[in-house]
């Protein structure tokens, strides 16, 4: 069977510091995944309709610019919308330990912060991919 | 079938999962293509193909845009390389096309190799079967021009186009001849680089040099364009509009999808006789045995082979 993992890596919102992003794109692809790099400054709509039409089974963002809390759970509820009801939505970039508990009651899985080894985001992955 | 009428039906939900039913070869996916292949047949296909860098997914984004503005609606297949050592890839087509996402008239799919030897698999071509059937009057297939897929792209392609930039030092010793054999049309791209006029006349010259040119109708033009300025990009869809026409007023469009067809039916048959004998000699459990003894001097390949298929395809 050929199944991969298919990750949408975005940057949602205006953030120009992309270097995070591209270090953890090429960890998943040295890991198997194939993983589909949006860019920067993404709209939450732009980001959901990706994911839906590369059908991905994750989408990872990455943000710095301290928009998460509004940005992340508009994501995960237009995936909802779309009917893409099993994508894993991971988060990483500078996001304060005291938003992690509301980033996941709105459906963040998980949230990796600066320092996290990307395989600990792999494993993650592997282990939580429905 | 439910996910087939909802493709038909214009769902890009159901579209997506059809797509990767497909590529993920899952129980359902030879009925999804047995149901939506009637319905196939319908859009202008056309193979986008060149060397890393020309700037092939920026063009493929401004040509849709255009297209867009003619109300047409279009597909686009991007193939990246898979890693033959992770099983892993970076999917970037997309990222260059970031304004078509929210235009519900284009749909992208990223694709990986994923093994395949000619960079353009079979299930590429399924894949452009099922939006095809979706509905898309122009299916792109944008691939990277290296190792075969510049040739593989023909067999997939009504229309191949391949996009070139010049200052690539020694510019058509750098190119493959099989590029310029199967190009229906060339583009410069960044055209308002050094070395356009030089590349533009070795085109002409190696055209010049095709024994078949005087057997053909179709001379391939050289177009010029700037894809992220969006210069020359009306002149070139002009081009490839015109030579959809010429195919289908010349009979070549029939003559072209029916050796296609040929083609696909051919490797079908190959792949899935190679999986009954793959099949039937593991579970035999001699193989190990075989290859031994053909390592061994014992017998000779040729032979071994030869047995093999007696014992399970007579």
């Amino acid at each position: 069977m050929e199944k991969r993992i298919r990750v949408l890596v975005a940057k949602p919102g205006l953030d120009g510091h992309d270097r995070g992003a591209k270090v953890v794109a090429r960890a998943l692809r040295d890991a198997g995944f194939e993983v589909i790099y949006t860019g920067l400054r993404q709209t939450p709509e732009q980001i959901a309709e990706a994911a839906l039409q590369e059908d991905v089974n994750v989408v990872a963002m990455s943000l710095l610019s301290g928009a998460h809390n509004t940005l992340f759970p508009r994501v995960i509820e237009l995936l909802k919308e779309k009917g893409l009801n099993d994508v894993l939505v991971i988060g990483g970039g500078v996001i304060p330990d005291d938003d992690i508990p509301g980033l996941k009651e709105a459906g963040c899985a998980e949230i990796f912060t600066p320092g996290t080894p990307t395989s600990k985001i792999i494993d993650f992955i592997k282990a939580n991919v429905k | 079938m439910r996910i087939v009428e909802e493709v038909l039906a214009g769902s890009r939900l159901a579209l997506s999962r059809a797509i990767t039913a497909v590529e993920n070869e899952y129980d359902e996916a030879v009925e999804i293509m047995q149901k939506l292949y009637p319905h196939t047949g319908r859009a202008h296909v056309i193979g986008i193909t060149g060397p890393p860098g020309a700037g092939k997914s920026t063009l493929t984004d401004k040509l849709a845009k255009e297209y867009r503005r003619r109300g047409k609606t279009v597909g686009i297949v991007a193939v990246d390389p898979t890693s033959p050592f992770t099983g892993g890839a970076i999917l970037g087509d997309r990222i260059r096309m970031n304004e078509l996402t929210l235009d519900e008239g284009v749909f992208i799919r990223s694709m990986g190799t994923r093994g395949s030897l000619g960079g353009l698999s079979r299930k590429t071509m399924e894949v452009v079967k099922i939006l095809d059937a979706s509905g898309k009057d122009v299916i792109f297939i944008e691939t990277v021009g290296v190792g075969q897929s510049e040739v593989d792209i023909v067999k997939a392609a009504d229309t191949t186009l391949v996009v070139l930039v010049p200052g690539l030092g020694d510019d058509i010793q750098a190119i493959k001849a099989g590029i310029l054999e199967i190009g229906d049309i060339f583009d410069i791209n960044k055209a308002d680089r050094e070395g356009v006029e030089r590349l533009n006349i070795e085109l002409e010259m190696m055209l010049d040099l095709n024994p078949d040119k005087d057997k053909m109708d179709w001379r391939p033009p050289i177009k010029r364009t700037v894809a992220h300025l969006n210069e020359g990009v009306t002149e070139l869809v002009e081009a490839l509009e015109e030579h959809i026409a010429y195919l289908t007023t010349s009979g070549m469009l029939e003559r072209r999808r029916l050796e296609r067809t040929r083609n696909e039916l051919l490797t079908m048959l190959d792949e899935q006789i190679g999986r009954y004998v793959l099949k039937k000699i593991t579970e035999s459990g001699d193989f190990d045995a075989l290859v031994n003894s053909v390592q061994q001097r014992e017998r000779d390949p040729y032979d071994v082979v030869n047995g093999i298929l007696r014992r399970f395809l007579s």
